[in-house]
């Protein structure tokens, strides 16, 4: 029997929410760095996803495999990546996790259990399938969690990678961000489904929808699955419910999606729906709320003008790392 | 002790049955390679030997199995994934050119994919244009891939275990038609590594250079061309990324005279790139304008009748070889 999955306790609580909150801030600290001319390329920005990363991070452990897609910055800052590290990779500096060859789509660091962040939607699906399978092979109980958007699920990859897992039995999580759009389409106009997780079925998979939304929700989600794929019971879909409350990508407005949509999700941006269930633990105050709220910024700025700071690659990068 | 004679298959098959048997973190994966053999039955045999943790059947899939190599190779295994087609490799692409490719030099060298991808290609057996190409010109114009040939049964087996043995992704491309193909084998001779030529016939007149199934056709017309007082030098270039030109600027430093043979297409082929490199680097050594033989500008036709005439053979290249060299 699995066992029940708990709740975060209020100060377990509490770190998800600093954890949550140091992502908004990078990624607000990310548009303006792109807004100042400062960033080279695209970035695909995660606010409003912060309660999938931070819900799954917590119940993984340091051996497990994440792997995520170019909306990545949020997975990489929750498994622990340093935010000065990663605002390198964005500039392009020498000190990025990956010495500025990878950039904003591709924050790596496979000392934290961050296999691959890929650029191609679904890329990173049947790649996640052979993360878990060698964990099988040899016998051990880490996980392979691979996240990834409601457009992904209309890609070849999303379904050979579902079928390749069950038929292995291998443990293997899926996790689809259904934020609603596919770059700028609402996904009513390519999914005929409303809930991706129905997919699963196809492939005898259990399933989960999530509110994505809700930190909780997730963790406690997350607990459940992870112990069923750790413990020899196969691979799960899991559909957490959010929104992408910018554009797609940095020039992006995000136009084309209904003011009252838009307003409706930010009504429920995680960052509130925690700092309620924070206030209503008893044992949180807004004051430990605002010291928190403090302490990031101060960090991601600091982390931010030191990477604005950082030497640009040397040139011989170009050519290291093709090969051996 | 004379040498041992195998089928290309065969020194395929003890490639793999030595590495897995060698090393346990190689797997194999493809479809229908372990209950059936293979299609071509080059992994005849290694299930009951090695178990089905190490020799997988896959679903027809290629997009899932092979980023599923992607990611058993970033934690250490060395996968070795069989193509049943070559072209069965297009649906799957991403995770070729953009997946393997690519991760040692997005993650700064943290991780790398030492993966061999298997590709069975060749014409000659009557499959038709869906089944038919050797699409080494689909993986050599990608920074990341190594793409290697085989032409003999001792190169095959050697090879095999260089590229699985390398760090990096391998494109490994077999020839069907050589499948059959007998020629000594030993085991135990030195390795042959990635990124040499081999001069399998020494001539003064001319150098051909060929890959794959196009080498034995080399050989075939150097020997009639010999009967007509033509000494031509044979190089198979084995290994197309990294190419070695060294060995092909050597030879024609001394015959002079340069034809290139490989069963593609000419547009956007190997040899185009070859004959600008000994052209940049020794063009004062030849005495003529290279020449080059590809596949025509078709896809290879079904008809018995017309898929020979469709590829280079020993007879269209001694004859090539006989006008070249004015005689």
């Amino acid at each position: 029997m699995t066992p029940a999955a708990l709740p975060a306790e209020p100060a377990q609580l509490l770190e998800m929410y600093r954890s949550m909150v140091q992502i908004r801030t990078f990624e607000d600290t990310v548009q303006k760095l792109y807004e100042k001319a400062l960033v080279h390329g695209s970035t695909h920005l995660c606010q409003g996803q912060e309660a999938v990363a931070v819900g799954w991070a917590a119940a993984l452990t340091p051996d497990d495999y994440t792997s995520y897609t170019y909306r990545g910055h949020g997975h990489a800052l929750a498994r622990g990546m340093s935010p000065e590290a990663a605002f390198a990779e964005i500039l392009g500096r020498s000190t990025g996790v990956n010495r500025g060859k990878g950039g904003s789509m591709h924050l790596t660091d496979a000392r934290l259990g961050l296999m691959g962040c890929f650029a191609i939607v679904g890329s990173g699906l049947p790649v996640a399938v052979g993360l878990g399978r060698g964990a099988q092979l040899r016998r051990e109980t880490r996980v392979s969690v691979t996240f990834f958007g409601d457009g992904a699920s209309n890609i070849g990859a999303f379904h050979e990678s579902l079928n390749l897992a069950a038929i292995w039995k291998a443990p293997v999580i899926f996790v689809c961000e259904n934020n609603l759009y596919g770059e700028y389409s609402r996904i009513n106009l390519t999914t005929t489904v409303d809930d991706i997780a129905v997919r699963a079925t196809a492939y005898a998979m259990p399933s989960q929808i999530v509110d994505g939304n809700d930190v909780q929700a997730v963790y406690q989600a997350a607990q459940t699955v992870v112990e069923r794929a750790r413990t020899g019971g196969g691979p799960t879909l899991v559909e957490c419910k959010t929104y992408r409350q910018r554009g797609h990508s940095r020039s992006d407005a995000g136009a084309y999606r209904p003011p009252e949509e838009v307003t409706s999700w930010l009504a429920r941006d995680p960052l509130i729906i925690t700092r309620r269930q924070l206030l209503d633990s008893g044992s949180v105050t807004s004051a430990d709320i605002a010291a928190v709220d403090d302490s990031v910024a101060t960090a991601i700025a600091n982390a931010a003008a030191a990477a604005e700071q950082a030497p640009w690659p040397d040139l011989a990068e170009i050519t290291r790392d093709v090969h051996a | 002790m004379p040498d041992a004679t195998v089928t290309y298959r065969e020194a395929l098959n003890h490639a793999l049955a030595d590495a897995l048997a060698e090393d346990p973190a190689v797997v194999l994966l493809g479809e229908d390679i372990a209950a059936a053999g293979g299609s071509f039955k080059v992994t005849d045999g290694l299930l009951a030997r090695f178990g089905p943790d190490r020799v997988m059947d896959t679903p027809i899939s290629e997009t899932g199995f092979l980023g599923a190599a992607v990611g058993l190779a970033l934690i250490g295994f060395r996968p070795v994934v069989e193509i049943m087609f070559a072209e069965f490799a297009g649906v799957a692409f991403d995770q070729i050119v953009t997946t393997a490719a690519k991760h040692r030099y997005l993650s700064a060298g943290q991780m790398h994919v030492p993966m061999v991808v298997r590709v069975v290609g060749g014409s000659g057996l009557g499959f038709g244009a869906q089944h038919s190409q050797t699409t080494e010109s689909w993986y050599t114009a990608t920074p990341g891939l190594k793409v290697v040939t085989a032409a003999s049964p001792q190169d095959a087996y050697h090879l095999l275990r260089s590229a699985i043995a390398d760090p990096d992704p391998v494109v490994f491309i077999e020839h069907k038609r050589l499948y059959v193909r007998r020629g000594p084998f030993q085991p135990t001779a030195a390795p042959v590594p990635i990124g040499r030529a081999a001069v399998v016939r020494s001539g003064a007149d001319l150098t051909i250079v060929a890959s794959l199934a196009m080498v034995a056709e080399s050989l075939a017309a150097a020997e009639s061309l010999a009967a007509a007082g033509i000494d031509v030098e044979v190089i198979d270039i084995r290994t197309l990324v990294p190419m070695d030109v060294d060995t092909v600027v050597a030879s024609v430093s001394r015959t002079a005279r340069l034809l290139v043979v490989e069963e593609q297409p000419l547009s956007g082929g190997w040899s185009g790139h070859l004959v600008a490199e000994v052209v940049s680097r020794a063009f004062e050594s030849l005495e003529l304008p290279p020449a080059r033989m590809g596949v025509v500008e078709a896809p290879i036709p079904f008809s018995h009748a017309l898929e020979a005439k469709a590829v280079p053979s020993a007879e269209t290249i001694a004859a090539r070889a006989t006008t070249l060299l004015g005689r």
